[in-house]
């Protein structure tokens, strides 16, 4: 691994998106336009409850997504079969990914998070600069996440089949449909060991709380690991030969 | 069938008792054949009958049953090898959302070549006229000519090219050969596949696959000699025949 074949290919991947305006209106556009959403049909207590963890699980859900979909075209395109029989590091490839995106998660927070603040009315009893961050950090989870399972897979058709199941359990049992603490002690083990369940914590704890504690450090500190975890394993799983 | 050809200086490529399965099918069956330096060698045969596969071994992206492929005297997909060998895949593999310049500057900053090889390569390809143009605008011809170009750039010595001049206007076609063998000249070891039978004039050897088989291996001339043939299609009907006696 090399800062300047990291780099490179960050630079690349946001040269790539200038030129696709779509990708980035669905980073931007599709959490905020979710939040406005959840503005309209929830009641305004409602809204103050579900805002704010929603802030953090969108942009993870949406950078997931566009991670996922852009490393599947690599692997459909051949492109990734030529990085990888180059002198390109795995580490170059998913670390130049995850740079490129997480420039997107902090324009992608500041903008759903600014919309929520200003002109929904979205309000915590925390900073909203913690609400940004939380969401930013989440983004960044999202992106090592679609990162890991692309990695992970050996075929397209495996990449695209590990999406719903890397997502789908952890939307159940992250703590937004029932408290973790009221799931079946199985499955509160399990939540415990999926990023988004402290993303939601963290998110929570800012919403009900002024001034953030160490649990909300501890969760903040947790995801960022685990992002950190997921793009090495990434990198370490990524296969320069295939069937 | 064993190669009878001796092989003069090193061989850049030595493919000894390879077999890859893909799926359920074994896509190459038990191959032996050495590629000599400097020289343009055709992988002729029909579509399905593991051109691709036998490439991909070689330049060490394909996960394989047995045998050994040896690629400049070390163990194909080694990490030296990896910027002294140019592959260029049977689809385009480039980026079609960037310019044909954008693509050529990033693939020569992974490859770590030079400035100005971005500019020769674009000479080489004859796209200098397309340089500013998203790939995605270009035709398919001139998409795989971006791919190739993306192999040329660090000037490697050995470049595997799937199906180059498959779909390329017939002037386009003669243009690359000429390169292929300026190249070779330079030193630069080629080995070029086609499924069509008539490129075969333009290799300085051939190795012959159906069915993940090598059906021969030898110089154009010493193929029509073996089987009295007048052109290399007939030469490998022959050889199809023979084979099942
Ligand atoms: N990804 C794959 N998975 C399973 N089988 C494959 C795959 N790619 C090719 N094959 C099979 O391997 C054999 C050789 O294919 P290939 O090397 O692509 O041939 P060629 O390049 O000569 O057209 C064929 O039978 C083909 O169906
Ligand atoms: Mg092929």
């Amino acid at each position: 691994m090399t800062w300047r074949r990291t780099l490179a290919t960050a630079r690349r991947v946001l040269e790539q998106l200038r030129h696709d305006p779509r990708t980035i209106g669905l980073i931007i556009v599709v959490p905020t336009a979710l939040m406005a959403l959840l503005a309209w049909i929830l009641t305004d207590a409602d809204f103050h409850k579900y805002g704010p963890p929603l802030l953090g699980i969108f942009p993870m859900l949406v950078m997931f997504l566009v991670t996922s979909v852009a490393t599947l075209r690599e692997r459909t395109s051949g492109t990734l079969e030529r990085l990888l029989s180059m002198p390109m590091g795995k580490g170059d490839f998913v670390f130049g990914y995850a740079v490129a995106f997480s420039i997107l998660a902090v324009i992608q927070a500041l903008v759903v998070a600014g919309v929520s603040f200003l002109l929904l009315g979205l309000e915590v009893r925390g900073s909203a600069w913690l609400v940004v961050l939380v969401a930013v950090v989440d983004g960044l989870t999202g992106t090592a996440l679609g990162l890991f399972v692309s990695a992970f897979a050996r075929t397209e058709f495996q990449a695209v089949q590990f999406m719903p199941v890397a997502l789908i359990p952890q939307l159940l049992l992250c703590g937004l449909i029932v408290p973790t603490d009221e799931l079946p002690r199985v499955l509160e083990w399990i939540s415990w060991l999926l990023p988004l369940t402290y993303a939601f914590d963290a998110m929570q704890h800012v919403a009900m709380n002024p001034t953030p504690d160490t649990r909300f450090w501890i969760d903040l500190g947790v995801v960022a690991a685990m992002a950190v975890a997921l793009l090495a394993a990434g990198a370490a799983t990524l296969r320069r030969r295939t069937p | 069938m064993a190669s009878g050809g001796t092989t003069p200086g090193v061989a850049a490529v030595s493919v000894a008792g390879l077999t890859v399965v893909r799926g359920t099918v074994t896509a190459i069956d038990a191959i032996s054949f050495d590629v000599p330096q400097g020289e343009v060698t055709g992988l002729l045969g029909p579509s399905g009958c593991g051109k691709s596969t036998l490439m991909r071994a070689i330049v060490g992206v394909q996960i394989v049953a047995s045998g050994d492929v040896t690629v400049l005297g070390a163990p194909a997909g080694s990490p030296g090898l990896r910027s002294r060998v140019g592959y260029v895949t049977q689809a385009p593999s480039i980026y079609v959302d960037l310019t044909v310049r954008g693509n050529l500057r990033y693939f020569a900053t992974i490859l770590g070549a030079p400035d100005d090889a971005v500019e020769q390569v674009l000479d080489d390809v004859d796209l200098r006229g397309e340089a500013d143009r998203l790939v995605g605008q270009l035709s398919g011809g001139q998409r795989s000519r971006v791919s190739l170009a993306s192999a040329l750039l660090g000037s490697p010595d050995l470049l595997v090219l799937d199906e180059p001049t498959v779909g390329l206007d017939p002037v386009l076609r003669r243009d690359l050969w000429a390169l292929f063998h300026r190249l070779a000249d330079a030193g630069t070891t080629l080995l070029v596949s086609s499924h069509v039978m008539d490129e075969a004039s333009r290799c300085d050897r051939l190795l012959l696959m159906r069915d993940g088989h090598l059906l021969a291996d030898g110089t154009p001339a010493e193929l029509l000699a073996r089987t009295g043939s007048s052109d290399i299609e007939s030469a490998f009907l022959s050889l199809v025949e023979g084979g099942a006696a």
